[in-house]
């Protein structure tokens, strides 16, 4: 199946998900990835406002290429998500709602999914220039010092993503080269 | 003796950072082309078609075809007949900054391994030089991901563990990676020499084109074997499962010790970028 999803939102909106369907993302969505991450749990921890809101939120784990003149955004594919593995559930636990990246998932980041209701969705490792024709307009709102690493704010029209993992425990990675050797 | 400005090594280093980015090399478009018509997954043929269609993408707008522009990793066959008129290492380095910064590619180069801190420029480079009879100077920028790089593996196995336990150790390999390394992954292996030569061996092999096998048949027949085992794990296209899972793999090996069998995989994806010139 393939789905329109619009940013933010609900645990309700994803609920229809599973592994394997596309998704068509429309809206905002900020990009974050290692040390971003770091930065974001060191607010929490010190009650400092962060970045965004993360309440239904999209975050890409992403670091552009820089943008040529004139244009929004260089080349935008998904880094390995694996790496933010231990920061994840917090954030899914204060509500963000769609991870994007690629790469396998640790079980506590697949536990924070299902108990919140939220999706873990892949964009297309190594298609950089793909990805970026989706983006329509993009903001540095917080860490300009990160570089490729500063949290941006993106709006996206129909960037297309695949669901890895759903909120009631599917995963793509496992269920996909399953289904295609047991036709084998 | 032939004398070679450090200028055109710049130059000709930075044009090649540009072009290794946004051009994939030959042979390994036509390795992505042949899998996409041959995958029978439909999921994964769709894929594979929206890999290829990111390379027209890239080549419209000028852009990188992957946002991970690399660690410059550059390799020079320097002729002993050439004397280069200024700083060699300083040159490639300068040829990496200029490339990186006018081709609008990615600075991911941190100074320091631990206390990090992004270089800004994407420099140092991290050079390879070779001595060769002559007085010729090829250069070659091989821009490296680490989303694939993470994925590499090295092992000192026991000479008892022989072909099997180097086919395994490189299946296991590409097993542990899964979906993160970017699948449809290409495979640099090296086998012998020491810790150190077989890392540089496996790095090497990312260098030789896809359709060009191992001179030596056995080795030959060996590249054969480990890439229709590995096409026959499932993992597919973005590990969404599939056909195409390696797109290519070559092995370099050299003499080695009588107590050891020291293998190294590195682990490449379907941007398995070089760029050559020779001056």
């Amino acid at each position: 199946m393939q789905y329109r999803i619009t940013t933010p939102c609900t645990a309700a909106d994803l609920a229809p998900l599973k592994a394997g369907d596309t998704v068509l993302l429309s809206g905002v969505v900020y990009t974050a990835r290692d040390q971003a991450h770091k930065r974001i749990l060191e607010a929490l921890d010190k009650g400092e406002p962060l970045p965004f809101d993360l309440e239904g939120s999209a975050i890409y784990y992403v670091g552009p290429t820089p943008e040529r003149p004139g244009e929004v955004i260089g080349s935008a594919g998904p880094t390995t998500s694996g790496r933010m593995d231990a920061m994840s559930p917090r954030l899914l636990d204060l509500g963000n709602k769609i991870m994007i990246g690629k790469g396998k998932r640790d079980a506590a980041v697949k536990e924070a999914v299902v108990r919140n209701g939220a999706v873990y969705l892949a964009a297309l490792g190594g298609a950089g220039a793909l990805m970026a024709k989706s983006v329509q307009t993009l903001e540095v709102i917080a860490w300009p010092d990160l570089g490729c690493e500063a949290v941006r704010r993106l709006t996206v029209q129909d960037m297309p993503l695949t669901v890895i993992l759903d909120a009631h425990g599917g995963d793509l990675y496992l269920e996909g080269p399953a289904a295609y050797l047991e036709q084998c | 003796m032939r004398t070679i400005s450090a200028q055109a090594i710049t130059d000709t280093v930075a044009r090649l950072c540009i072009e290794a980015n946004t051009r994939l090399p030959q042979d390994v478009q036509a390795a992505l082309d042949k899998a996409r018509q041959e995958e029978p997954w439909p999921l994964a043929k769709n894929t594979l078609d929206l890999l290829w269609s990111n390379l027209s993408a890239a080549k419209e707008k000028g852009l990188p075809i992957c946002q991970d522009t690399g660690m410059a990793c550059v390799f020079v066959e320097l002729g002993t007949d050439v004397h280069i008129d200024g700083s060699f290492e300083a040159a490639i380095h300068e040829g990496v900054r200029r490339g990186y910064t006018d081709g609008y590619l990615r600075k991911s180069i941190v100074a320091d391994p631990l206390r990090r801190g992004n270089t800004g420029d994407n420099t140092p480079a991290a050079i390879t030089v070779h001595l060769v009879d002559g007085d010729g100077c090829t250069i070659t920028v091989a821009p490296k991901g680490f989303g694939s790089e993470n994925m590499s593996r090295i092992a000192m196995l026991k000479p008892a563990d022989g072909v099997e336990g180097f086919k395994q150790f490189v299946i296991d390999t590409v097993k542990q990676a899964g979906s993160n390394p970017c699948p449809p992954i290409v495979l640099g292996i090296g086998v012998g020499g020491s810790f150190d030569k077989v890392a540089y061996l496996a790095k090497k092999a990312l260098l030789r084109p896809l359709d060009i096998p191992n001179p030596d048949p056995y080795y030959a027949d060996l590249e054969r074997e480990l890439l229709s085992a590995i096409n026959e794990l499932g993992i597919g296209p973005q590990g969404f499962g599939g056909q195409t899972t390696c797109l290519g793999l070559a092995i370099e090996q050299m003499p080695t010790h009588v107590a050891g069998l020291p293998v190294a995989v590195n682990v490449s994806c379907h941007v398995t970028r070089r760029a050559s010139a020779t001056l």
